[in-house]
C-alpha cells in the first residue's frame, strides 16, 4: 500500500493534486456542466493525454517533440478507421456504386477495400493498433536519432516535419484517408451507440479515468529509477553516459511511452467527437499540446491537465466572441510562459502556494521544493547554453 | 511517359527546372536569413516566415502608394522596394532580438516556442491589417513576359530577376560573413562568446545585429516573393517548414551547404510535381530528406561538430 502511495501517487503532495483533480473531473464537472459542455472538457481531456505525454518527454527527457499530433492522429485514425469500417456495412451503404465500403472511398472511385484497412474489421487488431504503431513508429524515429546523438532542437524539427509528411499524405490520399474532411459520420462501437447522451456520458468516465490512470503510470516512471536517469540526461547526458548508462535506449523508450499516451488520448478523442481529421495532426495541433504542457508546467503531470482544460477553455471562449483576439492572445501566452513562467501553473502554484497558511498542510517540506525548483531551471539554462 | 515527344519532354524538363529555379531563388533566400540566425547564432527563428511576410506587404504598401501619388515612378519602386524591406524587415529583427530573443540564448527549446507565439501574433496583425484576402503588389512592366530561347520554351521574366536578385545577395553575405572584420566578429562570437569578449568584441551588439541582419534577408525575400506569388497572412508560415529543413539539410553552419540543399529540395519538387500530384511530391521529397538526414544527422556539408 505504501509503495502504491510513494510511487503511483507521488506521495503527499502527489497524491492530494491528483485527489484535487479526480474529484473535479469525475464529480465537480459533470455536475456542473451540461451534456455539450461535458463534452467539451471531455475533448479537452483527450488533448490532455498529448500534454501528459509531453511532461514525461519533454519536461523530464529534455526532449522536445514537436510531433506529438503524429501519435495523437495514428491514435485517432485507427480508431476512426474501425468505427467507420463498422458504419459501412453494406445495407446502410447501399445506394454506393459499391456497397460496404467507407462512403468517402466510393467517392473516389475504389472499388475495394484497401489492404491496410482489411484488419481494422476487428476490434481486437484496432485496440492493438492504438498501442502498438504508434509505439512502433516512435522506436523507428527515436532509434535512428537517438542512435546518432541528435538531439534538441534538430530532433524538434525532423519531428515537425514528419508531422507535415502525414498531414500532406493523409490530405492528399483522399481515396484512402478521407483527405482533409477526415474520417465522419462514425456511429457505433461494436453495435453500442456512441452518439445518443448516455453513452456521451459513459464515454467522458472512460476517458477521466484512463487520464488519471495515464498519469498514474508516469508519476510510476517518473519515480523509478528511469525517471531518475532521465532528469540526470536532461542536466548533464554525457556525464550519465560516462557513467555507464547507454542514454539513448532510454530515450528511445520514453518517446515510445510517450508516443501510446498520446495515441491513447487520440482514440478516445474519436470516439468523443465522433470523427477524426488532418486538421489534428499537423504542425499546429501539435505545437498546441506543447503549448498546453508550457502553460500548466512542464514538470508537473497534473498541471498540465489544467494547462490543457484553461488553454482550450480561453480558446473556445475567445473564438466564440472575439476571433480576432485569440491568435494575439495565444502568442502573448507563448511569449509570457516562456518568458516568465517556465514551470507554468504548477510552478506558480509551488511557489506561492506554500506561504498561504491553510495550505502549508498540503505539502511535503515547501521550503525545499520550492528552492530545488529554482536551481533547476537555472541548471537547464546552464546545460543547454552549454552545448 | 511514353505520350511525350523528346522535345517535349525536354522544354518539359527546362520549365519545371526553372520553375523550380523560381522556388529556388525564394528557398535560398529565406534561408540565407535563418542560415545566419539559425546557423550562427542557434537561434530557432520559426517566425521567420512573418520576417518575409512583412517584406512582402512593405512591397505591396509601396506599390499601392507610388501608384497612387507618384505614377511616374512606378517602373522603379521596385528597387527601391527592395531596400525598404530589407530595412523595415532588419529593423523589427533587431527590435524582437533586443526586446525577446537575448533573454532566451541559453534556451534555445524556449526560443522555439517564444518565436512561434510571435509568429502568430504577426499573422494576426497581417490579417488585421491588410484583411485575410491575399494581395499582390502592380509590378512595373519590365518584369512582365517572358523570353523565348525556342518555341516551345517559356522562361519568365520575373524569374530571372529573382535569381539574378538572389545571386546578389549570396554574395552579398558571403563577403559580408567570410571576407569583413564584422564577419569575422560574428563567427568568432559563435565559436567561443566568452573568448571573444575578452578580446574586445562586443558580442551583444554582434548578436542584435546578425539577427537583424538575418531577418533583413528575410525580408528582401518577401519583396522577391511578390514577384511569382501573393501575399496572404499566413503566406510565410507555409515556407518556414521547408526553410529550416533546406538549413538542416545543408549543414547548419554551410553557406555552400545551404546553397546546394536549397537548389536540390527546389528542384526535387518542382520536377517531380509535373509526374506526380503536387502533394505527392512534397511528401517523397520530405521523406527523402528525412531520410538522409536520420542517416547523416549533421546535413551534406558541415564542418566537424556536434551541436
Amino acid at each position: 500500500m505504501n509503495f502504491v502511495y510513494e510511487r503511483f501517487l507521488g506521495g503527499k503532495s502527489g497524491a492530494i493534486a491528483l485527489g484535487i483533480l479526480a474529484l473535479l473531473i469525475l464529480v465537480v464537472l459533470p455536475l456542473a456542466l451540461d451534456l455539450f459542455r461535458l463534452n467539451l472538457v471531455g475533448k479537452y481531456l483527450t488533448y490532455a493525454f498529448a500534454a501528459v505525454s509531453l511532461v514525461l518527454l519533454w519536461g523530464y527527457g529534455g526532449i522536445l517533440s514537436l510531433g506529438q499530433g503524429i501519435f495523437f492522429g495514428l491514435g485517432g485514425y485507427a480508431m476512426a478507421m474501425f468505427l467507420k469500417l463498422e458504419a459501412s456495412d453494406p445495407e446502410s451503404t447501399s445506394i454506393q456504386t459499391t456497397p460496404g465500403i467507407p462512403d468517402f472511398m466510393d467517392w473516389n472511385q475504389l472499388t475495394e477495400l484497401p489492404w491496410f484497412w482489411v484488419p481494422f474489421e476487428s476490434f481486437t487488431f484496432t485496440l492493438l493498433a492504438i498501442l502498438l504503431v504508434p509505439s512502433i513508429f516512435a522506436f523507428i524515429i527515436g532509434y535512428s536519432m537517438f542512435k546518432r546523438r541528435v538531439g534538441g532542437v534538430y530532433f524538434a524539427i525532423i519531428t515537425q516535419v514528419i508531422a507535415v509528411i502525414l498531414t500532406v499524405l493523409i490530405v492528399g490520399q483522399q481515396g484512402f484517408t478521407g483527405g482533409i474532411n477526415g474520417i465522419t459520420d462514425l456511429r457505433t462501437l461494436n453495435g453500442w451507440d456512441i452518439r445518443d447522451d448516455s453513452s456521451k456520458y459513459i464515454l467522458y468516465f472512460i476517458n477521466a479515468i484512463l487520464l488519471l490512470g495515464v498519469i498514474m503510470v508516469s508519476k510510476f516512471i517518473l519515480t523509478s529509477k528511469l525517471g531518475q536517469l532521465l532528469l540526470a540526461m536532461k542536466d548533464k547526458e554525457d556525464r550519465v553516459r560516462f557513467s555507464g548508462y547507454d542514454v539513448s535506449n532510454f530515450k528511445i523508450f520514453v518517446f515510445c511511452v510517450s508516443a501510446v499516451i498520446a495515441a491513447i488520448g487520440g482514440a478516445m478523442f474519436t470516439l468523443q467527437v465522433g470523427f477524426m481529421s488532418p486538421s489534428f495532426v499537423g504542425i499546429v495541433p501539435s505545437i498546441e499540446m506543447v503549448i498546453f504542457a508550457a502553460v500548466g508546467g512542464r514538470m508537473s503531470l497534473v498541471g498540465v491537465v489544467y494547462g490543457t482544460l484553461l488553454v482550450n477553455y480561453g480558446k473556445t471562449a475567445f473564438s466564440e466572441t472575439f476571433p480576432e483576439l485569440w491568435l494575439f492572445l495565444m502568442g502573448g501566452l507563448f511569449i509570457a510562459v516562456v518568458m516568465f513562467f517556465p514551470n507554468g501553473l504548477a510552478g506558480i502554484y509551488n511557489k506561492y502556494a506554500p506561504k498561504v497558511k491553510f495550505l502549508k498542510p498540503l505539502f511535503d517540506k515547501p521550503v525545499q521544493s520550492e528552492k530545488k525548483s529554482a536551481t533547476k531551471i537555472e541548471s537547464e539554462a546552464t546545460t543547454e547554453g552549454a552545448k | 511517359m511514353g505520350e511525350y515527344s523528346v522535345q517535349e519532354l525536354t522544354s518539359i524538363l527546362a520549365m519545371q527546372g526553372f520553375a523550380g529555379i523560381s522556388l529556388f531563388s525564394v528557398l535560398l533566400l529565406m534561408a540565407l536569413g535563418l542560415a545566419i540566425i539559425f546557423g550562427q547564432m542557434g537561434v530557432i527563428n520559426m517566425a521567420h516566415g512573418e520576417f518575409m511576410a512583412m517584406g512582402a506587404y512593405t512591397t505591396y504598401l509601396l506599390s499601392v502608394v507610388t501608384e497612387s501619388y507618384f505614377p511616374a515612378f512606378m517602373n522603379y519602386y521596385f528597387l527601391f522596394a527592395i531596400v525598404v524591406s530589407f530595412l523595415v524587415a532588419g529593423l523589427f529583427g533587431y527590435l524582437t532580438e533586443f526586446v525577446l530573443i537575448r533573454h532566451l540564448y541559453k534556451r534555445p527549446l524556449d526560443t522555439l516556442l517564444a518565436t512561434w507565439g510571435l509568429s502568430l501574433i504577426m499573422q494576426q496583425s497581417f490579417r488585421s491589417i491588410f484583411g485575410a484576402r491575399e494581395v499582390s503588389p502592380t509590378l512595373p512592366d519590365w518584369l512582365m513576359g517572358s523570353w523565348m530561347p525556342t518555341e516551345t520554351i517559356f522562361i519568365p521574366i520575373n524569374g530571372m530577376f529573382v535569381l539574378g536578385l538572389t545571386t546578389l545577395v549570396t554574395i552579398g553575405v558571403f563577403l559580408l560573413m567570410y571576407r569583413s572584420s564584422w564577419g569575422l566578429n560574428v563567427r568568432a562570437t559563435t565559436q567561443n562568446r566568452v573568448m571573444s569578449g575578452a578580446v574586445g568584441i562586443n558580442t551583444k551588439q554582434v548578436d542584435r545585429l546578425t539577427f537583424a541582419l538575418g531577418c533583413g534577408i528575410a525580408g528582401i525575400a518577401g519583396a522577391a516573393f511578390t514577384t511569382i506569388a501573393s501575399t496572404g497572412p499566413t503566406s510565410g508560415s507555409l515556407y518556414i517548414v521547408d526553410t529550416f529543413m533546406v538549413v538542416v539539410f545543408g549543414g547548419a553552419a554551410s553557406l555552400f551547404g545551404t546553397i546546394a540543399s536549397a537548389f536540390t529540395i527546389a528542384q526535387a519538387q518542382s520536377i517531380l510535381e509535373f509526374f506526380i500530384s503536387g502533394s505527392m511530391a512534397k511528401v517523397f521529397t520530405l521523406l527523402a530528406l528525412v531520410i538522409i538526414l536520420m542517416m547523416r544527422p549533421e546535413g551534406l556539408f558541415s564542418i566537424k561538430v556536434r551541436k
